[in-house]
């Protein structure tokens, strides 16, 4: 059995209305084992309470990288082997990854004003980060401005190319440019000042959680997307002489 | 109890806006997809009546 079979909507909308349930349950439980087990965690010497922030802001900002290149891979399905489904994922996950987005820059502008004594700094990352958000508008935007639905499929894959190399920046701009207050990676195998095993564990199971929830909400999403454009074709049926 | 010292007014707005914009977009996501089977339904019924 080929994985492109599931591009079928029937049978999508079989596999995800049995799986569905499952990672719901996951979600939530890993949801609120992860942020009470992060909200309990002892004060940082060095940042106090606020390093609390981080159970939101570090998994909102991996899963805000990574949602935009799970689109980007569900567009260049869609513009090589045409298929409905990837498409209708990729304008599915849009909302939840700038939802993400958001979470990360206002947290983030949060944990930095005590910390670096700014809310904002036109610093690699942050900039990067923001422009990826106002990719992402963009891309809803393009989506309800388009009538013809594989246009706007084709017209927001290309959007969807474009902008990977600002989710590509956010993630390794710091990397790039050495420079700015963002520091860089929270969780690496290098060597070097590293997390405490009294963050990395609750924040490790806030990340599962965050990655759970969103593919509760892209199964959801996607079927509301198909259901949707059943409904259309069923109308345009009765419409038609 | 959980003390947070003089960071609280930033904790527990961070943490408050997050999860009100996590449980926005779940409860969005939620009634769209009610309202997209919803319709569908009508639709078929109408179709097979």
């Amino acid at each position: 059995m080929s994985l492109w079979e599931y591009a079928n909507p029937v049978k999508f909308m079989r596999l995800s209305g049995a799986v569905l349930p499952w990672v719901s349950v996951a979600a939530a439980v890993t949801l609120v084992v992860g942020l009470i087990w992060g909200f309990s965690t002892p004060e940082d010497y060095k940042q106090g309470s606020t390093v609390k922030i981080m159970f939101l802001h570090v998994p909102a900002a991996m899963m805000a990288i990574n949602i935009w290149v799970m689109m980007l891979v569900a567009s260049l399905i869609w513009i090589i082997r045409r298929h409905h489904v990837s498409a209708l994922a990729a304008k599915a996950a849009a909302p939840v990854g700038a939802v993400m987005t958001v979470i990360a820059l206002v947290t983030g502008a949060i944990w930095g004003q005590p910390m670096w004594g700014t809310w904002w700094e036109w610093d690699p990352r942050l900039t990067s980060f923001l422009i990826l958000f106002l990719f992402y508008l963009g891309y809803i935007a393009l989506w309800s401005a388009v009538e013809n639905p594989d246009n706007a499929a084709d017209l927001t894959g290309v959007l969807c190319l474009v902008g990977s190399v600002f989710a590509l920046l956010s993630r390794y701009a710091v990397n790039f440019w050495n420079q700015g207050l963002h520091q860089g990676a929270t969780i690496s195998v290098a060597p070097g000042d590293r997390i405490s095993s009294a963050y990395s564990y609750p924040l490790y199971m806030c990340m599962l959680a965050f990655f759970l929830l969103f593919l509760a909400l892209l199964l959801v999403r996607t079927r509301t997307e198909i259901r949707r454009r059943r409904t259309a074709a069923l109308i345009a049926r009765e419409v038609r002489p | 109890m959980i003390e947070l010292g003089k960071y609280a007014g930033a904790v527990l707005s961070a943490w408050g806006i997050s999860l009100g914009l996590l449980a926005g977009l779940t409860a969005q996501t939620l009634l769209a997809a009610s309202s997209a089977r919803k319709r569908l339904e009508q639709v078929e019924e109408r179709r097979r009546g």
